[in-house]
């Protein structure tokens, strides 16, 4: 007995070993991002392993510069944008043709839903050029509207609340509906506010994608008044690409934001990932 | 009439339904009709087109795009590259993911420390993930060469340059894909462990006859939508390699191709042709990949 005891107190030790040894792996590059951003050139370019820490005191200034000197109030506000209007018109469309997908009975329903499932098996990439036709000719180029685009629609999206309202109980509609509610007023006060989780894993995903997508907004929207975070870094890069504590503190001030989103609502994101598990 | 008027009540519900219904998907149907099935066919269509000034004026010119585009060594080298990096992203990220994710499904304290930690990279930007590797990987300057004592031209030299690519693949995905896992997990019953507790099969043991044969659902789907992630890879070559990079070549993938000539160079033809090639290519592993699940799945 004792040995067994002892077995599983070593196996524990062998399982924090790695964890710990992973973890540290996983942090490194955010480490070497936020103490190069706090660093001077000089000392950014020196290599002696002891200068690991900036030596010259920490230069929180450098993210002022860049905050001024590369308009981040902008990219902000153009990301925020795009996001607030992917996010309202995913989960929109979606919760209407998810409803009808996955609760009513009308002609042409199967057909309709094999289109949406051939949809999500199409690699994206197919759509762009014709799409940024569409955009250009719409005169959207360089607007949030045209950042939006893509997004109005989600297939993805509507096969995701389509399985969250077939998973809602098949007699909630029957009792409404001896009250003399419509359709339109069972969804609204009934059904719609029951698939609340399915609506945030779809809102998470859909954020997370657009703020992670970098060729869209690079196409779309080429001048630095209007891009996006990734694509202003992008642009950043071919400026200012050998000054390394200006690159890392951009880059921290990039991810910043959705990192303190995810630490503030983590649940919902682990929870939202897998529930949704897809093509991110 | 007595009998006729339920049956009438009936359908004129049913015709509300439907109503309902279309009312319903009509935005949904018609943004997917207008900007995912119309781009297929016009993107089809334009890969059989010479592209004119501003996508105007375009002439048809039948297969000649994809005679091109097939000859080029160019299309062959970056499908190979594609995959190669689909070689280092797909095993490594599933492999290290799995272990991660069995180790936290252990009753350990601070597993949920350990769990933000590896996601963390899915929350970041790919682009200012890959701005933060380019640096580490300096060849000059960078912690790597730095810390130890090399000076090895990670992201320029063609032989590995793919490998440190691949490299970032790996700690960005690893996160995505252990969630997956863990969620996975936490669907196989407990009392199948202690059933095999108490016939005395260790760890090891229980992990190949109890969680691989259990999880392969789970490991098969993170498989496939990896897999067709990592074929269409392109944000981390864009940012890491420059145009000046040596190495380009030898790592660019097929998107940053498309992405140079239909948008760099504007000749939209001959990039529909490529993302053409690439979605038939996909499609055939997607059809190897279903062929392959009943191989490799475990059905209960």
């Amino acid at each position: 007995m004792q040995s067994a005891i002892e077995r599983d107190r070593n196996n524990k030790i062998i399982m924090y070993v790695v964890l710990t040894i992973m973890a540290f792996i996983m942090l490194v590059p955010f480490a070497w991002m936020i103490l190069t951003a706090v660093k001077t050139n000089q000392e950014a370019i020196s290599v002696d392993p002891f200068y690991i820490l900036p030596h010259s005191g920490w230069h929180w200034e450098n993210f002022a510069e860049v905050w001024r000197s590369y308009n981040f109030l902008i990219l902000y506000k153009n990301t925020l944008l795009m996001i607030f209007f992917r996010v309202v018109c995913a989960c929109l469309t979606a919760t209407m043709a998810g409803y009808a997908f996955g609760r009513l009975k009308f002609p042409g329903k199967n057909f309709m839903f094999a289109l949406v499932l051939i949809q999500m098996m199409i690699p994206s990439q197919i759509f762009i050029i014709p799409q940024y036709l569409m955009v250009s000719n719409l005169h959207l180029l360089d607007t949030t509207a045209g950042l939006v685009f893509p997004g109005i629609v989600t297939a993805f999206g509507t096969y995701l609340l389509k399985t969250g309202y077939q998973g809602l109980p098949m007699d909630l509609e029957e009792a409404a509906s001896i009250d003399g509610c419509n359709i339109g007023q069972r969804f609204l006060q009934i059904l719609m506010p029951l698939t609340r989780s399915s609506m945030v894993s779809l809102g998470i995903f859909t954020a997370l994608f657009a703020f992670k997508d970098l060729m869209w907004p690079m196409i779309v929207c080429t001048s630095a008044q209007t891009t996006t975070l990734s694509a202003g870094l992008a642009k950043m890069q071919g400026q200012y690409g050998s000054n390394y504590p200006t690159m890392m503190a951009s880059a921290v001030l990039a991810v910043i934001p959705m990192i303190v989103i995810y630490v503030i609502f983590q649940k919902q994101f682990v929870e939202g990932i897998a529930t949704s598990g897809g093509k991110l | 009439m007595g009998v006729k008027a339920p049956k009438k009540e009936k359908t004129s519900r049913e015709i509300s339904e439907a109503k309902w219904g279309w009312a319903f998907i009509a935005p949904t149907m018609i943004g997917l009709i207008v900007l995912n099935f119309y781009p297929v066919f016009n993107t089809i269509w334009q890969s059989l087109c010479k592209t004119g000034d501003f996508g105007r004026g375009n002439t048809f010119v039948g297969t000649a795009n994809y005679v091109t585009v097939l000859n080029a060594p160019e299309t062959w080298q970056s499908l190979i590259n594609t995959i190669k990096y689909a070689l280092i992203e797909v095993p490594f990220g599933v492999i290290i993911a799995m272990v991660l994710a069995v180790l936290l499904n252990n009753k350990l304290k601070g597993t949920s420390v350990y769990r933000t930690i590896f996601f963390l990279p899915m929350v970041c930007a790919p682009a200012a993930v890959a701005m933060v590797w380019k640096w580490l990987y300096n060849q000059q300057f960078g912690l790597f060469n730095n810390v130890l004592h090399t000076n090895v031209a990670w992201i320029s030299d063609p032989n590995i340059a793919w490998i440190s690519v691949g490299v970032i693949g790996v700690w960005s995905v690893i996160g995505y894909n252990m969630v997956l896992f863990i969620s996975g997990l936490q669907e196989i019953p407990g009392d199948y462990y202690e059933a095999a507790s108490i016939d005395g099969a260790t760890g090891i043991r229980q992990f190949f006859s109890i969680t691989a044969p259990l999880l392969s659902p789970t490991t098969f789907f993170i498989v496939q939508t990896r897999l067709i992630g990592a074929l269409t890879v392109f944000d981390l070559m864009f940012m890491v390699m420059d145009k000046t990079n040596v190495a380009l070549k030898s790592v660019q993938s097929i998107v940053y191709l498309f992405y140079t000539y239909a948008f760099t160079n504007g000749n939209k033809g001959y990039g529909a042709t490529l993302v053409v090639v690439l979605v038939a290519f996909i499609m055939i592993v997607t059809f190897i990949m279903q062929s392959a699940e009943k191989i490799f799945v475990y059905h209960n």
